[in-house]
């Protein structure tokens, strides 16, 4: 029997693809089957270790994988079928993609002999997701899926992380060909080694620069939460007693109610955190990449800093703004290698220079502070969400879609911890949020997780609420419903004498009537006074889906915003006043 | 700055396409490519000339190195190299132009390749600058056809790029 026991069990390509993803420690598989992925599908069907969710759109089954990964930090991984269906996973693997998320997507592809004949279902997926991926690979032989399914989470998760397309030709899988099955243990590429650990040399002087300072500033990305180092920094802040900003993507790598932090910075960022990163004598960038919503006009960008920069990705240092002392590692290590190096170092911090930095940013800190105007006859979206968070006590997983609703959730839910923010920083895909919740809950059925979305992202993937019905999700969606593509509408105010193109919709459905036509709970709320027992019925109702459809001021804007074209700190603080 | 990028590949189908994917995607010029296995037939060799200032080579160097398939690489410019190009011009040549045309192609160290009743086939090798002052040279002679094989490149001395 011993000999029966060594030898490697035969099984299909498709088999082995299911196994292979077993032995990765799989659970979920987000997908759509079809003609191209049907042997695989049966695989599936054959053994119980990996699950399949079975969406109504691909795009969604994307959003899960990704919004899994964000939250768990784990790869998610994702099945479709050949030329439509892989098609409709552009967007979300694009999503993945621009923000570094790891993922697995495994796609369908027409029987090698018809590749490049225009066969049914045919489409040059290789190709087309070729801009939008970390890699990508096709099978050539049965034999070596297990091997590729193991390089594929090895990229997608090593490094920078990011999308991995797997292509998987029909005749990879067909169930009578059977072949010795082996995961490899582990994986060794000649042509790819992410250097993890950071020049000693570097961050010596990165702390020499750090603990000279007198106006520092912390700029904490989501290198911080992919690289999962928030405690790092959160003890290292605290000792060189430096103000924290953090990213859009970055929200909750640092906690939000810590005297430190001083609010997200960028486009929409607070009035201190942009004065703060404008005045500061030393940027310290930890895992965050200068995108253009951080830095508006790069040359007028925070002009007296001394710019230290830590990343993972060589070409994300120095691409828009020049870095004076560059890091290439990993967060986690380099920061503890930082905190190490300071344990032995003896120079003391600028207190009082450091004093009089902490009474400016006091000052700074009563321009603006989150304000936001009351209305009488309306509800405030801010209201909604700091009424959300109250409800939550700040612990829930929150998703989003993209537009005022996605701005005003990471204005005003304060995030005390990393993964619960989860939204589409880098593509602003609408359509991200409904299947991001379902992704979390998934996975972490005893959480509260908390969809806030608009009239208009909701429709983008609005067929998901048949999914959530299956499989018994219970997330709340907090549609903030004002009528107007909220952020079209805005930039329409600001620079087309409102005229709102295109940006009106017109013939919205009943909200609440559509989530039970689906089996959920729908409530709709348009008083103010409506707010605070709706949302305790909603989060009461712990099993249930519930659609909250919230009605908001029509006029509200985002503010702060910057001024494009201008520095860091040249803001609009309402609609009337400006820096 | 005229740069020449130099890049060792796996030598694996889409691994070229993901190297000129990169360029056009990210708005970089290529004056030229070749490409072709070395005596490792795993390895493809690709020599590129492209041009951009300091920061955008130093973008251009980074992101190729982010590709998976990309194993080493270097930019031969930075350092004493060689570069060579390959041209095969092919011109029409009357009785009277033929002596000329002979000459000129001596000059340049070119070579007679090919001839017929009406036309020579010259070729020459050389850098990039040489090609384009033989072709210049040919001035008041019709040009047929020209082709060229983009630059090849090696660090001058014992510096090498090899695994």
């Amino acid at each position: 029997m011993t000999s029966q026991n060594t030898q490697p069990e035969l099984l299909s390509g498709g088999a082995m693809l299911i196994r292979a993803l077993a032995d990765e420690g799989v659970e979920y598989v987000y997908g759509y089957p079809g003609g191209a992925v049907l042997h695989i599908y049966d695989a599936m069907f054959q053994q119980h270790q990996v699950k399949h969710v079975l969406v109504r759109h691909e795009q969604a089954a994307t959003h899960m994988a990704d919004a899994y990964a964000r939250a768990s930090g784990k790869a998610g991984v994702v099945l479709v079928t050949s030329g439509p269906g892989a098609t409709n996973a552009v967007t979300g693997i694009a999503t993945a993609y621009m923000d570094s998320i790891p993922m697995v997507v495994i796609c369908g592809q027409v029987m090698s002999h018809l590749i490049g004949d225009d066969a049914f279902q045919e489409t040059d997926m290789l190709g087309i997701s070729r801009p939008i991926v970390k890699h990508n690979m096709s099978v050539r032989r049965p034999e070596d899926i297990p091997y590729l399914v193991k390089k594929a989470f090895y990229i997608a998760q090593s490094g920078r992380p990011g999308p991995v397309v797997l292509d998987i030709p029909k005749d990879m899988t067909i169930p009578s060909q059977k072949f010795p099955y082996e995961y490899p243990k582990d994986i060794k590429l000649r042509s790819y080694n992410p250097n993890a650990k950071g020049h000693p040399g570097q961050i010596k002087k990165a702390l020499t620069t750090l603990l000279a300072a007198k106006k520092p500033v912390l700029y904490a990305g989501g290198g911080v939460i992919l690289g999962q180092a928030s405690e790092e920094l959160t003890v290292l802040a605290r000792k060189l007693n430096v103000p924290v900003t953090n990213t859009l993507m970055g929200l909750g790598a640092y906690p939000a109610s810590d005297p430190q932090f001083i609010g997200m910075l960028g486009m929409h960022g607070s009035y201190e955190a942009n004065q703060v990163m404008h005045n500061a004598d030393v940027i310290f960038a930890v895992g965050a990449r200068f995108d253009d919503r951080v830095t508006n006009a790069t040359k007028k960008f925070c002009p007296n800093a001394t710019i230290i920069h830590i990343d993972i990705d060589p070409a994300s240092i120095s691409k828009t703004i020049n870095a004076h002392i560059p890091i290439v590692g990993l967060v986690k290590p380099v920061l503890q290698e930082m905190l190490h190096q300071l344990e032995k170092n003896k120079s003391e911090l600028d207190k009082d220079a450091l004093g009089q930095w902490w009474q400016q940013i006091k000052q700074w800190r009563e321009v603006h502070g989150g304000r936001y105007d009351q209305s009488p006859s309306h509800l405030k979206p801010q209201a909604v969400i700091e009424a959300v968070h109250r409800h939550t006590k700040g612990d829930a997983y929150v998703t989003s879609d993209v537009g005022q609703h996605q701005m005003f959730a990471a204005q005003y839910y304060k995030f005390d911890k990393p993964n619960r923010w989860i939204n589409s920083g880098g593509l602003g895909t609408m359509g991200f949020g409904l299947p991001a919740a379902m992704g979390v809950k998934l996975h972490y059925p005893d959480a509260e997780v908390v969809c806030v979305t608009g009239e208009g992202s909701i429709q983008m993937n609005i067929q998901e609420l048949s999914t959530c019905k299956q499989y018994g999700l219970g997330v709340k969606i907090i549609n903030l419903n004002n009528g107007y593509l909220g952020m079209v509408k805005q930039w329409q105010d600001m620079n087309y004498d409102s005229r709102y193109s295109s940006s009106y919709m017109d013939s919205l459905p009943d909200f609440v009537k559509l989530a039970e036509a689906y089996g959920h709970v729908g409530i709709r709320v348009t008083k103010a006074e409506e707010l605070e027992p709706a949302l305790e019925r909603a989060f009461a109702l712990k099993d249930k889906l519930v659609f909250l459809d919230i009605h908001v001021d029509p006029t509200e804007h985002v503010y702060p915003m910057q001024i494009p074209g201008g520095a860091m700190n040249e803001m609009f603080l309402s609609k009337t006043e400006r820096t | 700055m005229r740069h020449i990028l130099s890049v060792l590949l796996e030598n694996e189908s889409g691994a070229l396409a993901r190297v000129v994917g990169l360029f056009a995607q990210r708005g970089y010029n290529i004056d030229s490519l070749t490409v072709a296995a070395t005596e490792d037939p795993t390895i493809s060799r690709l020599t590129l000339v492209t041009r951009g200032d300091d920061q955008v080579i130093e973008q251009i160097t980074k992101q190729l190195h982010k590709l998976i398939e990309v194993v080493k690489l270097a930019d031969l410019s930075e350092s004493a190299h060689i570069e060579r190009e390959l041209m095969m011009v092919k011109v029409k040549t009357t009785a009277e132009q033929r002596e000329e045309v002979k000459r000129c192609a001596d000059i340049f160290r070119g070579q007679i390749i090919d001839i017929t009743a009406n036309t020579y086939t010259i070729q020459v090798v050389g850098t990039s600058d040489k090609l384009e002052a033989f072709i210049q040279a040919l001035n008041g002679t019709q040009i047929l056809e020209t082709v060229r094989s983009g630059v090849s490149g090696i660090s001058r001395g014992e510096r090498t790029l090899s695994l």
